[in-house]
């Protein structure tokens, strides 16, 4: 199937990644190797086989509607890269003509 | 010496005021500030809240107070839960630094049993990979073989048991990192039931797969350690509410009489070292001979488990490693008033995530893309179906399946860094148990004839019967430990100190 490099930073545009050309150049035969590799899966007829997302059969957990102590500001503000009036500070969400 | 005895003699010289959890604690972190720089199996040591809990428990120890079974027992975090007040970075520059505000459900269960946490351990960032290479803080040496990876992706855990630093650690199992570390490093790791301990406070990885463990030098110490961190925890809502199997009562028995032990077809032959097959083959017959019944079993979809878990796992990853995002926690660069939120968080991944991750992800966002979806994704699920059936039928046959932990012993540094597909490889054993959600563990079965390298044998048992693999732990144990002359560490070459003389 053959990844290009360009296929490569369309994937990482995605997944809010900026690669280098290097890194691209590098990433797509890996990555082309892997996915290779990893297509076997299809060799398995499996068309009536349900799939599994998860080991163990999962059903919805309820827990009491109490309020609990929640974490602490100061020190969950402190781990942030920035913060401002007990917030975290980001940069501007919108474009630059908006 | 305080560093070469197991963690319940240390429990119960502490209980007995023989010797007190402080002399304990000070005997490894003097250890770990004399052989760490050789083989750099922490990220970080906290050595002043060790000490200091250390004299808490031994307070609490002479006024007659009550304390769990390794109270005052020092212990190694992998340091991918969370501790609080101690940095947790996951092994990545992009959590560089951060110091979480909670507790793991883990480390809450350590601290309430008394346990003192010396720090925590190296690891491939984000748990992706088997030799601690893809740590942004490098590498963690083999203590067998410093030139030698100690496995991955829990082989901080794993080196500082067989370094002597620490007798017990916690490590985590997605596709096999605890149980490879453990194999190639001579030492115990166990991955519980999926579900068995809380996930809650372990940085997720693969959510789906994602186990902490017990990993330490001998079967009981494991079994004594499952215990203390293993139970329900209502902040995991994939955390199962059942009792915990009687694992001490089992690493206690060690009884392997009538035992149906299945030896998986696929898991052996070709690929495998010579020595690993010796070995394996070896300990099967160890068994045969303690009154086990020994069959062959075929789990025909297996050779298809790799290529489903390398797009499950990365499909996980590349939601759960969203949250990067340079807004809340860690790094973020390029905030330069003039960059949108969508540039520096690109700029910050960019910058605080290594090549696997990156590799990772982006497979993730390509098998989950519409149009792959099918194709990857809902195969590999259903091909997780196919894998958990073909444990249902194995184990309505037999009783616990054995494999060679890893395909080799211990590679060599630098060996496999570039080619992922060879890494992968590495993991060919242990990843059904984490697709199927079944518990498994690597037991010691001795030294490969060829390279002097440790092999490890895979236990694996149904879902909640965790207590089978250390009856079979315990038999194996005690049955090959006479045949090595001693505990298989007894036989580790010394390592170089931090004044250059070597040291045991």
């Amino acid at each position: 199937m053959a990844l290009t490099p360009e296929d490569v930073a369309a994937l990482a545009r995605l997944a809010r990644i900026d690669l280098t050309d290097e890194e691209l150049a590098q990433l797509a035969p890996q990555l082309d190797v892997i996915l290779e590799s990893v297509a076997r899966v299809s060799d398995v007829a499996a068309e009536d086989i349900p799939p599994t997302s998860h080991a163990l059969p999962l059903t919805n957990v309820f827990r009491a509607d109490v309020t609990a102590p929640s974490l602490p500001l100061a020190e969950v503000l402190a781990g942030a890269p920035a913060a401002e009036q007990d917030r975290f500070r980001v940069p501007r969400i919108l474009g630059e003509d908006a | 010496m305080i560093i070469h005895e197991t963690a319940e003699r240390l429990a119960a010289q502490i209980k007995s005021g023989e010797r007190s959890s402080v002399e304990v604690t000070q005997a490894h972190l003097d250890r770990i500030a004399a052989v760490d720089g050789a083989v750099h199996a922490f990220l970080y040591v906290d050595e002043e809240r060790a000490l200091t809990r250390a004299a808490a428990v031994d307070a609490r120890i002479a006024a007659g107070d009550t304390v769990g079974p390794l109270a005052g027992v020092p212990l190694a975090l992998k340091d991918v839960l969370t501790y609080r007040g101690a940095p947790t970075t996951c092994g990545s520059k992009i959590l560089q630094g951060w110091l979480p505000p909670y507790d793991a459900g883990v480390t809450e269960r350590l601290l309430d049993a008394d346990l003192v946490i010396l720090g925590k351990t190296n690891m491939d960032e984000f748990a992706m990979g088997s030799s601690t290479e893809n740590s942004a803080y490098g590498p963690t040496h083999n203590p067998w073989d410093l030139d030698r990876i100690p496995g991955g992706s829990g082989g901080g855990s794993s080196a500082a048991l067989a370094a002597f630093e620490a007798p017990l650690a916690i490590g985590t199992d997605t596709g096999g990192s605890i149980r490879q570390p453990a194999s190639v490093t001579g030492t115990v790791g166990v991955k519980p039931t999926y579900g068995g301990t809380s996930r809650y406070g372990l940085v997720a990885l693969a959510s789906s797969l994602d186990q902490a463990g017990p990993c330490a030098r001998t079967v009981l110490d494991a079994a004594l350690l499952h215990q203390v961190i293993a139970g329900h925890d209502p902040r995991d809502s994939t955390s199962i509410d059942a009792p915990v199997p009687d694992v001490v009562g089992a690493a206690r028995s060690g009884d392997v009489t009538g035992l149906k032990i299945g030896v998986v077809t696929e898991l052996g032959g070709e690929g495998y070292a010579p020595g690993v097959l010796q070995r394996f083959t070896e300990a099967v017959d160890l068994l045969a001979s303690l009154g086990a019944e020994i069959v062959e079993v075929s789990c025909p979809h297996f050779v298809y488990a790799l290529a489903a878990y390398y797009l499950i796992l990365p499909s996980e990853v590349s939601s759960n490693l969203a949250k990067f995002d340079a807004m809340r926690f860690g790094l973020r660069v390029g905030d330069d008033g003039t960059r949108s939120a969508e540039e520096v968080m690109a700029a910050t991944r960019q910058a605080g995530f290594g090549a696997e991750a990156k590799r990772r992800i982006i497979i993730g966002t390509y098998a989950l893309s519409s149009g792959y979806y099918d194709a990857y994704y809902g195969q590999a699920q259903k091909v997780r179906t196919l894998i958990s059936r073909d444990f249902d039928a194995a184990f309505a046959q037999v009783d616990v399946l054995v494999s060679p932990s890893t395909p080799t012993t211990a590679f060599l540094l630098g060996e496999k860094v570039n080619d992922p597909l060879a890494m992968y490889l590495n993991d060919i054993c242990t990843i059904p148990s984490n697709l199927a959600g079944n518990a498994a563990a690597s037991f010691p079965a001795g030294l490969a004839p060829e390279d002097g390298l440790p092999v490890g044998i895979q236990v694996m048992a149904p879902p909640l019967a965790d207590d089978r693999l250390y009856r079979v732990g315990a038999a194996l144990e005690r049955a090959l430990t006479p045949s090595w002359g001693g505990p298989l560490l007894s036989r580790i070459p010394g390592l170089p100190g931090a004044d250059g003389e070597v040291v045991r």
